[in-house]
Order: structure tokens, then C-alpha cells, then sequence
């Protein structure tokens, strides 16, 4: 076997850059844009190299304006393109709230499906970069809250790939959440045959365990997967489950882990009053009253505006608040 | 290290900016005329063609007369709610007849009359405004992107649209309208930013009217005209007679034949005047005066297209009675067709809100279903 196809340690951003190459080389329908994909190759470098192998009418630098930037994605998805937005951080993404809401959500339903959008947005999200304010929140909620929009977030190098090749293959809108944080995590991954586009609406088991289940998704699986081993040494064995897309929402995947487990523990930087978190306990309960031992926990943001990064630290969902809320957990049974 | 220090600073140190501090273009050409452009009533009317006229005309009635039987329609409850345009039917559809086949029109939700104008069959353009379907009509078929409610924020979607079509080498414009007070929104000013960037095959249509609701434009703006925010773009402005509908045309046309030329994008302010409130909700006595809109009644489009054409020649009492015959024809078939109750099945809440139903979807549109089949019982 050559050499060439062997896996190699890549980083997140790798993966997707990887990604928008191949759809784009697969599919001349597919176009990006946004502030700084061109030269730049973006603020993270996500569209590194696009513009100078596929011309700048492919991957674009576009005036500085996101309701402008999604707005005109609108427009030639109507016209039969399948545009690839960037909006730089998350907060950023806030101008183009009314297109996203407005327009971008409805306009399957209000064209009783003559006119989906094949619109894929990517957001750099969540903290834990040192960023000033602006540029670490958790947005996911509202997006949540929003009928006609898919929401996904890649938590691994192998899902980023796969999940952002499912996105712009979508027909609907979809929001592709970027943990800006795992940018450069690593793993062995073979670019020249990556994985089998993932299926959006899938949860992922990450470990298995008896004890109970951790629910999350994109920045804090890391998190979950180390408290899950420093649980071991309390005699715990947590079970993980990577949630990858928030909407559709895989309750089969999340209440068959609970059921075995017995016991829940939702964990998100996103705030915890109003945020996903909330909706997630509620499904578990609904699903799986009879089985749980113990109330569904949230570990989640406090409900503060994002804090400066010196004190982020304190804001974000750490190992040992996992490992409270685990004990907690045991406490009610 | 101060200014003194700077290598090259001495006494008669005086920074030369550099290029892109100065205007990259001349702003003059781009300035609008400060009276608006007008054809009927003047020397420029020499120029009109008679069948081209008495085909405005034609419209134009019929456009007055779709005006009347909303309204009624909305008065009898047939309709939740009807934005007239009396007043400004020369707008409408000089808009739609300026377009080919293969061109988009992007109407805000007072264009109705402009969607009609254009072909589309009267009943679809009225189901966003009877409470029906959102979008009575396939947007792609028709080339008709659905009637805006959200202010402006059609036009991004007009300027990517002609955008895409460039790119894959279609000879598309796209033609955006938007009234007064949509010009105030931040989709406005990025819409005309991207088209004149990118050059973009574009018309952007406003639709002065004096009022955005009750708000006059002295509220709405201090420009000196609406078309001079063009200026700022780097795109041309023109300001037109809005309620002259052979000015409008010839307006409209020109902006339309630049930008399939690839000569980009033009704005167009056309100064016109909303003869009725803003809708049925709306008590218009309590922020203008009788005698304002009495004034504009003297001016009324389809008077001065009359006018002319009698004057010259171009019409006789014949034309205009064949023209009330074919508007009391579209107005007899719309009645009959809104007269109709719509039959709308329940479970299409769930069809059209993703390709493929979501799990959360499929339990409720479960749910919605037990509960019809218990109604039916």
C-alpha cells in the first residue's frame, strides 16, 4: 500500500479547508464568500489557497457587511448556486440576523418548496481563545429557535470534514457551527481518503460507560472526555455522547444512552437560562421519566454576557464542574 | 521618535497623502438632475410611440382597477389586508414592462400590481395578502421573487441574484423596488454597496411616495433627493416623475439596457404619491391634509398619459372603453376567483419546512393529525 494514503496527524482547520476544496472541485455550483476568505484565506485561514486555485469569482472577498454577505448568498442560492458563507466570529454574524430569519429560514415554506436555499453558513464559535469581547459567543440557541435552519457542529477532525461536506450537499439552509477553539486540535487523519460524508441528525457515542451520560457537543467534548476518564478514578464510568447536530435533534441516539445509563448531564459553554440545554433536559425527561434516577443536570455558561478572556476561565464548563455535577448525580440516588 | 525624527522630516515636512486619499472617481456624472425627468406634457413627448403608450394606458387602467377590487375585496374580508397604489400605478407597471422574460423582479409587499403587470395571474399574487399561502406562485417559473415584508431586505437577494446570473453567463437583470422609507434600512445601503462593487446587473426602483406609513420623508431623510444616495455607491442616480409613466418607461429602460450592456447598476428615485392610506389599518387624515392629496389628484398618472394621447391623437373614446372593458374583466374574474373559499390542507404546516422531515416534525405533524382525525368523529 503507498505510502501517500496513510493517516497523518491534522488539524480541524485542515479538515475543513479540505473540505470546501473538495466541494467546490466536485460541485462548480458551489461558491464562497465572505470578510477575508480571498488572499487571506481567512482570519483562521479556513479558506487557505481557495481563491488562487478556483479564481476569485469562486471564493470571494466581499465587502465588509454580513446582512450584505448572506443577503446576496440568498440571491444566487434563488439563482441555483450553493454559496458557502464565512461570518468571521460568531458575534459578527448578529447584522445578518434578519436575512437569516427572515429570508434564509423561510423561503422554502413560504414557496411551498419551490425555492429551498442550499446555503451553508459557517460560525466560528464559542471561547476559550483569549478573544476580547465579540469573538467567543455561543449563539446556538437562537439559531435553535429558528424553524427551517439545520444546526451542526463538528466536535472531532474526521466530523468536520464530513459534516461540512453534508452542509453544502444539503438543500436546506444549514448553520455549521466551527468550534474556533478546536481549530487546531489534531488527530490521524488521511486527507487524501477521508471519511464517508456524515449524516446530519446523527448523534455520536464517544465512550461508552455505565454510570451516566454526558450530552454535548462541539468545544466541550474534550472537556467531557476528560472529566469521563478522571471519573474513573471516583469509580464512575461515564458514557459521552457527541451530539454533532443540535437541529434535527437524534433523540433516539440520546434517550437509548440515558436509558441504559440511568442518569444525564447536559454540558455546553452556551448559557444555561434559555439555552440548549434546557430544551435537551426536557427531551430526555420526556422520553425517559421512568428511567432516570436522578433530575437531568445542566453544566453550562453562567448566564452573563461573555467575560473578558482573563476570566473565562471561570465562565466555561471545566473538568472538575463536570465531575460536581457527576457527583450530584450519585448524591440523589 | 517624534515627527522631527522621521527620516526625510525637516522644516518643510509636509505628508504627501497617498493615492487613496483622493476620489477615485468624478462624483458629477453620477449626480441626479435636480428637477425629476418628465416626458408627457413636454417637447420630449414628440418622441412617444403610439402602440408602446396605449399599451401603458391599457395598464394603467387595468392597474387602477386591480387597486379598486383589492380593496373591495379587502373590505368584505376577503383579503387581510391590501397596500394600495393608487396613484402610483405608473411605477408599477412601467417596472414590470420594462423587464424581459428571462429577467427578475423583486417586489416589496406593495407591489402586487407590479407582479400582476408582469403576468402573474391576479388570484396567486394575493395569497400573502388573503392570509392563504405565503406565495401563491413558483418563483423561479414566474421570475418573481415573493412579495418582501421585511423593508429592503429583498434587495441583497435582487443583487445576488443578477450576480449568480453573470457568473454563469445569463443575460439577466434584476429589477428591485423599494419604497421611501425602505431606503432609511441597513440592507439598503449594503445592497446598493455590493451591486455597485461587484457591477452587478441591477435597477433599484424607489418608490417616493411621501410617506412611510405616516413618517414624511423631511423625517426619513436629509439627503437632497433620494436617487443622490446613488452618488455615494459610485452608481448614477435618476430622479423621474414617478406619476408620467412614459418618463418612467423610458427611465427604467435605460437603467435596464446599461445594465445588460454591463454597465452596472442604477438607482432611481421615482417621486410619486400614495393617493390612499397605507393600508385598511392605517387612518391617513391624521398626518396629511385633504389639499395635499387633492393636489396630486391633478397630477394623477393616468390623467396626463390621457391627456396626451387624446391631444395627439394617439387615443380615441373607443380606446379608453375598450381599455375599462378589459379592466372590469380582470376585476369580474379576481372577484369571482377570491369569492372561492381557498381549501388548504392542515398537514402542509409540516411539507415545506425542511427537504426531509425532521424527527421533531414528524411527531407533531402526528399529533396535528390525531387531533383532525378526532375533529372528523
Amino acid at each position: 500500500m503507498a505510502t501517500a494514503t496513510a493517516a497523518k496527524p491534522a488539524t480541524m482547520a485542515q479538515a475543513l479547508n479540505r473540505a470546501l476544496r473538495d466541494a467546490m472541485a466536485d460541485d462548480p455550483s458551489v461558491h464562497l464568500m465572505g470578510e477575508d476568505v480571498g488572499a487571506l484565506g481567512g482570519v483562521f485561514r479556513i479558506t487557505d489557497g481557495l481563491t488562487k486555485e478556483f479564481g476569485e469569482d469562486r471564493c470571494t472577498d466581499t465587502p465588509l457587511a454580513e446582512a450584505g454577505i448572506l443577503g446576496t448568498a440568498v440571491g444566487m442560492a434563488m439563482y441555483g448556486l450553493r454559496p458557502v458563507v464565512e461570518m468571521q466570529f460568531d458575534a459578527f454574524a448578529y447584522p445578518a440576523f434578519e436575512q437569516l430569519f427572515s429570508h434564509v429560514a423561510k423561503m422554502r415554506n413560504r414557496t411551498r418548496g419551490a425555492m429551498p436555499l442550499p446555503i451553508t453558513i459557517r460560525v466560528p464559535y464559542g471561547g476559550g481563545i483569549g478573544g476580547v469581547e465579540h469573538h467567543s459567543d455561543s449563539s446556538e440557541a437562537y439559531y435553535m429557535a429558528t424553524p427551517g435552519l439545520h444546526v451542526v457542529t463538528p466536535a472531532t477532525v474526521e466530523d468536520a470534514y464530513g459534516l461540512l461536506r453534508a452542509s453544502i450537499a444539503s438543500d436546506d439552509p444549514v448553520i455549521f457551527l466551527e468550534p474556533k477553539r478546536l481549530y487546531w486540535s489534531k488527530a490521524d487523519w488521511n486527507p487524501a481518503a477521508p471519511a464517508p460524508v456524515a449524516p446530519i441528525g446523527r448523534a455520536a457515542v464517544r465512550r461508552t460507560g455505565a454510570s451516566a451520560t454526558l450530552i454535548t457537543y462541539g468545544p466541550s467534548l474534550p472537556v467531557c472526555l476528560e472529566a469521563a476518564e478522571a471519573a474513573r478514578e471516583e469509580g464512575w464510568d461515564l458514557e459521552v455522547v457527541d451530539l454533532r447536530s443540535l437541529v434535527p435533534f437524534d433523540d433516539d441516539t440520546v434517550a437509548a444512552s440515558v436509558r441504559r445509563t440511568g442518569r444525564a448531564v447536559v454540558v455546553h459553554e452556551s448559557t444555561g437560562f434559555g439555552g440548549p440545554g434546557g430544551e435537551i433536559a426536557a427531551r430526555i425527561t420526556e422520553r425517559c421519566f421512568h428511567h432516570l434516577e436522578a433530575p437531568v443536570l445542566r453544566v453550562a455558561g453562567f448566564d452573563i454576557p461573555y467575560p473578558p478572556p482573563m476570566l473565562e476561565k471561570h465562565h466555561l464548563p471545566g473538568v472538575d464542574r463536570i465531575l460536581d455535577a457527576v457527583a450530584r448525580l450519585q448524591w440523589e440516588n | 521618535m517624534t515627527v522631527q525624527e522621521l527620516p526625510g522630516a525637516g522644516a518643510d515636512y509636509r505628508p504627501t497623502p497617498p493615492p487613496a486619499w483622493r476620489p477615485r472617481i468624478d462624483a458629477a456624472p453620477l449626480l441626479p438632475d435636480t428637477e425629476p425627468h418628465r416626458v408627457l406634457g413636454t417637447p420630449a413627448a414628440d418622441r412617444l410611440d403610439p402602440a408602446l403608450m396605449r399599451r401603458l394606458y391599457a395598464e394603467l387602467v387595468r392597474g387602477r382597477r386591480y387597486n379598486a377590487q383589492a380593496t373591495a375585496l379587502t373590505r368584505q374580508g376577503r383579503l387581510a389586508v391590501y397596500p394600495s397604489t393608487v396613484g402610483q400605478e405608473a411605477c408599477e407597471i412601467a417596472a414590470a414592462l420594462v423587464l424581459e422574460e428571462q429577467d427578475w423582479l423583486f417586489p416589496s409587499y406593495r407591489d402586487t400590481l407590479a407582479a400582476v403587470a408582469r403576468g402573474l395571474d391576479p388570484m396567486q399574487a394575493l395569497t400573502l395578502l388573503r392570509g392563504d399561502w405565503h406565495t401563491g406562485y413558483d418563483p423561479r417559473e414566474c421570475r418573481i421573487a415573493p412579495l418582501s415584508t421585511p423593508l429592503a431586505t429583498q434587495l441583497p437577494h435582487a443583487v445576488g441574484l443578477a450576480h449568480a446570473a453573470r457568473l454563469k453567463g445569463d443575460d439577466v437583470v434584476a429589477l428591485a423596488m423599494v419604497g421611501d422609507g425602505g431606503t432609511s434600512e441597513g440592507d439598503f445601503h449594503e445592497a446598493l454597496n455590493f451591486a455597485a462593487v461587484w457591477q452587478a446587473p441591477v435597477v433599484f426602483l424607489v418608490q417616493n411616495n411621501g410617506f412611510a406609513i405616516s413618517v414624511p420623508l423631511a423625517k426619513q431623510t436629509a439627503a437632497p433627493s433620494l436617487a443622490h444616495k446613488a452618488v455615494g455607491y459610485g452608481i448614477p442616480g435618476r430622479l423621474v416623475d414617478g406619476n408620467d409613466v412614459a418618463a418612467m418607461h423610458e427611465v427604467l429602460s435605460e437603467a435596464v439596457r446599461k445594465a445588460r450592456a454591463g454597465g452596472g447598476p442604477t438607482l432611481i428615485e421615482a417621486v410619486t404619491y400614495r393617493m390612499e392610506a397605507h393600508t385598511n389599518a392605517d387612518d391617513a387624515t391624521r398626518y396629511r391634509t385633504d389639499a395635499e392629496v387633492e393636489a396630486w389628484r391633478a397630477h394623477d398618472p393616468i390623467m396626463l398619459l390621457e391627456r396626451e394621447l387624446t391631444e395627439r391623437g394617439f387615443l380615441d373614446d373607443e380606446g379608453i372603453q375598450a381599455a375599462k372593458d378589459a379592466a372590469e374583466s380582470m376585476a369580474s374574474d379576481l372577484r369571482d376567483a377570491m369569492n372561492a373559499d381557498p381549501v388548504l390542507d392542515p398537514m402542509d404546516l409540516f411539507t415545506h419546512v425542511y427537504a426531509e422531515q425532521t424527527g421533531q416534525l414528524r411527531e407533531q405533524a402526528a399529533l396535528l393529525r390525531a387531533e383532525l382525525e378526532a375533529e372528523e368523529q
